[in-house]
């Protein structure tokens, strides 16, 4: 019953999305346009700086996820769908993992545009080991899409959203960051070191577990009126 | 207000006048030197930071399973003084540090850690002047993911590799540093009690006064 509702939600939300594309083209734009920036800001003498390339992917993932964020739930929002999803027969839990799973699946086809734009601009090995990259940026992407599903949710109804939701989003997600960009920056380096690869991929792991546990527990009490 | 404030305000005032005399007695660190007595400020604090996160916490997890708006209020309180203590921890630290590692900050572990804290109750205090109807119960959510990072700050030191003195070194104290120190950590505690008290009674007053609109609204 749960994966079923799971199922539904996420199909419904791909369904919606495949119709009109609006928040994948924007939030693509969105972050090209940021590492475009970053290439201008940082790119001098036609060199990049050295190991700039794991920060400026995980800055237009965090700042792209965001802009993803506040869309899914406005769109719900303008259409009044977020009632009626509520009201549905079915466990909170299940409807809020199926929105998650939205989300990771928007941010993952995100990335695999960004990581090979990100290489070619920066000069940077990011393709050399593709199955380490993937293990990050996905635990990466769930851990930020986890608390961002919960508090785009529960900031629905809340005034101000638009700048509420990076307010409390980026403090609480930092750590996520942070052992993202430190893991794809080990993977960077010409003598990879796997242990270390290795605490960081853990300590994602374990941010993921804590922040998936929190958000499931109180996603009922928080959408409840 | 309850009839134990006034006198635990007047001790908690004359324990605030004791304390430098105390600390000015303490004998000089041998490396550090005078700098060494902002731990007696620093480390306080930082206890008093840390548990008020873990009060912010757990009234939220109280308020989010009950309902009652009592809970709401301690969380609110308690989440000003996070940022109240955070600042006092994040401001004597850098001094400290500025003499014993020469330099005003640096990205350890722990210092992230502290500052991140600080921030996600500075984006409470924004959530819940902004956010209008529902912020409550949002920031419940927010305290409580707050909480989580509470252990993680204190562990911090002692799983990794950082330039941060670990929590090993307060039960090693001689008398002479520690008699300061505990004198300092009870007078932060009940100045922590007091305004919480104070704070959280300042709020229920705001809920008196909006009951008594909504009465002679009707």
């Amino acid at each position: 019953m749960f994966a079923r509702i799971v199922w539904l939600v996420l199909r419904k939300d791909f369904t919606v999305e495949v119709r009109s594309l609006e928040i994948a083209y924007t939030m693509l734009f969105f972050a090209v346009s940021c590492v475009l920036i970053f290439a201008f800001a940082l790119v001098q003498e036609g060199r990049a700086p050295e190991g700039g390339a794991a920060g400026i992917l995980w800055i237009a993932i965090a700042f792209a996820g965001t802009l993803a964020l506040g869309r899914t739930f406005e769109r719900e929002r303008q259409s009044e769908t977020l009632r009626a999803l509520l009201l549905a027969p079915a466990a909170r839990p299940a409807i809020y993992v199926g929105k998650l799973l939205g989300i990771v699946a928007l941010l993952i086809g995100a990335e695999m545009i960004l990581v090979p734009l990100v290489a070619l601009l920066f000069q940077a090995p990011l393709l050399a080991r593709p199955g380490w990259l993937a293990i990050i940026l996905v635990l990466g992407t769930l851990g930020f899409a986890a608390v961002g599903t919960l508090f785009a949710a529960m900031l629905v109804r809340a005034r101000s959203r638009d700048v509420l939701l990076p307010v409390l989003l980026y403090p609480i997600t930092v750590p996520v960051i942070i052992a993202g960009v430190r893991a794809t920056a080990a993977l960077l380096q010409p003598e990879v070191d796997a242990s270390i690869i290795g605490f960081w991929i853990a300590l994602l792991a374990c941010f993921d577990v804590v922040f998936v546990t929190l958000a499931l527990w109180t996603f009922e009490p928080l959408m409840t009126d | 207000m309850q009839k134990w404030f006034t006198p635990a305000a007047v001790v908690c005032g004359l324990m605030l006048a004791v304390a430098p005399l105390l600390i000015a007695q303490a004998p000089y660190e041998s490396t550090m030197g005078l700098v060494q007595k902002i731990f007696y400020v620093h480390l306080p604090s930082a206890w008093v930071f840390l548990l008020s996160a873990i009060v912010c916490g757990v009234a939220s997890i109280r308020y989010l399973s009950g309902g009652n708006p009592r809970h709401d209020r301690t969380a609110w309180a308690a989440a000003e003084l996070v940022v109240l203590f955070g600042a006092i921890t994040l401001i004597t630290g850098p001094l400290w540090a500025r003499k014993a590692w020469g330099v005003w900050w640096l990205w350890d572990v722990r210092l992230t850690s502290s500052l991140m804290g600080w921030m996600v109750a500075i984006a409470y205090m924004l959530l819940r002047k902004y956010g209008g109807p529902g912020s409550d119960k949002l920031g419940a959510g927010l305290a409580l993911f707050g909480m989580a990072n509470v252990p993680f700050i204190y562990i911090s030191v002692n799983y990794w590799r950082t330039i941060h003195p670990t929590t090993n070194v307060v039960p090693t104290l001689p008398t002479s540093f520690g008699l300061p120190l505990w004198f300092s950590a009870v007078t932060f505690l009940l100045m922590f009690v007091l305004l919480l008290r104070l704070r959280v009674g300042l709020e229920e007053q705001r809920a008196r006064l909006d009951a008594l609109y909504l009465v002679t609204d009707e």
